[in-house]
């Protein structure tokens, strides 16, 4: 038996179910210009906390065979300034600070007395395109452990020669494949691949991985968080 | 589910016409919040092709297309990220809203593409483009309709399947595997986006030729004279 009911209370009935879409509207609030910047950072910072709460400290990236390498003139140079900033790779030190036991200036040869891995890994730049190198290094939790780096902290931060900046999260420090990369393709870094050390953390996106390092410092708080984060990029961005 | 019929009696005119609710409220929530997140993921994933509109090596680049930026969402590519990575949990939440109420109201029956609905596409195939008659309207959507809506509905997991390739390729490292790593992945979020964008084109025409009381029935739930009654 259907139910016969009058047209005006059908057209009530309508407004209302139309009304009930009003939180549609709610999504309009990113058009509105004071609001869009918080709501973007927060959006943001969201994608951020879940990417945290993703990363496993064990996982590792992949690997790959020396056959599937992108030739090293193939591999790109990315800068923000210029590729090569004149290192004096005679007088290069790497000045350590922060929450350490033994801050102070440390050679490319101590970095080298360290166990070295190398590792064929792909590299993903936040740009879209990607290659896969070879690099060589020591780890960065092995150079953590020789400068005593008080490992509850919560961020490592460096410093580059151009000027260039950038952090990680304690975990992706710690992380087997983070290094402290000194060599490419078997051979020392090339200046406009970051010599004479350079960050290589095949979990993070390519703006993290800080090239031609002069400072690297353990700490709890940032004041800044690298060059691209600052302008709005994704602070914690790992693949 | 049985749909609920009623009948409308104007009083001045004396007019009865029958009315069916097809949509219900979260049906509806989740189409426009949806259409509205893909609006934004689609516009910022273009500005953000523009970083490197290629699928080949960085080194010669050979870019495949250069894809206006009046056309985009997002301004650079930082701007386009936060947009991307921003809307990426509407869309997906109203995705999971929407896959979640179907499935445990029974409503997906509606609209899910079943092996029984096969014999029914082509008559509606001839008839929309082939000038052939038009089959009998037994439910709230033939059998095209289905066809179309519940590949709409595979497309846009994949949509999310792929991003999250692209987006976590350490983490997501076995999804990323079968689509044949980061690389690829990317190609096929890139190609599974204008498939979307092609459902899209066919179902704006299809609302457009279908009529006003159609297209209120997404808005209200609601549609009247609908030419068919279900039991």
């Amino acid at each position: 038996m259907t139910s016969r009911i009058d047209s005006r209370k059908f057209n009530r009935i309508n407004r209302r179910e139309l009304l009930k879409l009003t939180p549609v509207i709610a999504l309009g609030a990113f058009a509105i210009p004071a609001l869009q910047t918080p709501l973007l950072k927060a959006g943001l910072g969201f994608s951020d906390w879940a990417s945290a709460k993703l990363f496993r400290s064990g996982h590792l990236a992949f690997t790959f065979d020396d056959s599937q390498l992108t030739p090293f003139s193939k591999f790109p140079i990315n800068d923000y300034d210029v590729d090569d900033p004149g290192v004096d790779l005679d007088n290069w030190n790497l000045s350590v600070g922060g929450a350490v036991g033994k801050a102070g200036n440390y050679s490319l040869a101590q970095l080298q007395a360290l166990p070295k891995f190398t590792q064929n890994t792909r590299h993903v730049c936040v740009e879209g395109w990607d290659a896969i190198g070879n690099f060589g290094g020591a780890r960065l939790s092995h150079f953590l452990k020789m400068i005593a780096a008080d490992l509850t902290a919560r961020f490592i931060s460096v410093e580059c020669a151009d000027d260039y900046y950038e952090s990680l999260d304690m975990a992706t420090a710690l992380h087997p494949q983070t290094l402290l990369c000194y060599e490419m393709y078997g051979q020392p870094l090339t200046r406009e691949h970051g010599a004479p050390v350079r960050l290589q953390i095949p979990t993070k996106v390519g703006y993290k991985q800080a090239k031609y390092l002069t400072s690297l410092k353990v700490t709890n708080v940032l004041t800044r968080v690298g060059y691209w984060e600052d302008q709005g990029y994704s602070e914690y961005y790992s693949l | 589910m049985t749909s609920r019929v009623i009948e409308i009696d104007n009083p001045k005119t004396g007019e009865v016409v029958e009315a069916v609710y097809e949509h219900p409220f979260i049906v509806r929530l989740c189409h426009w919040v949806n259409a509205v997140s893909l609006f934004v993921m689609v516009g910022s994933g273009l500005q953000i092709f523009r970083a490197f509109p290629s699928f080949g090596a960085k080194i010669p680049q050979k870019d495949l297309i250069h894809w206006p930026k009046a056309l985009a969402i997002g301004g650079w590519l930082g701007g386009a990220l936060q947009w991307h990575l921003t809307f990426m949990w509407i869309y997906i939440g109203s995705g999971l809203l929407y896959l979640g109420y179907q499935t445990f109201s029974g409503n997906y029956k509606q609209v899910l593409f079943v092996p029984r609905d096969i014999p029914g596409v082509w008559p509606m195939v001839r008839h929309y483009f082939f000038f052939g008659p038009k089959p009998p309207t037994r439910e709230a959507y033939n059998p095209l309709q289905k066809h179309a809506y519940t590949s709409a509905i595979i497309l846009g997991i994949l949509s999310v399947l792929t991003g999250f390739a692209v987006w976590k390729p350490v983490q997501f490292s076995w999804l990323a595997w079968m689509m044949g790593g980061f690389h690829y992945a990317r190609i096929w979020h890139f190609i599974i986006m204008w498939a979307i964008l092609a459902f899209l084109f066919g179902h704006l025409v299809m609302v457009v030729l279908h009529g006003w009381n159609n297209f209120v029935s997404m808005l209200t739930g609601w549609k009247k004279d609908p030419q068919y009654t279900s039991k």
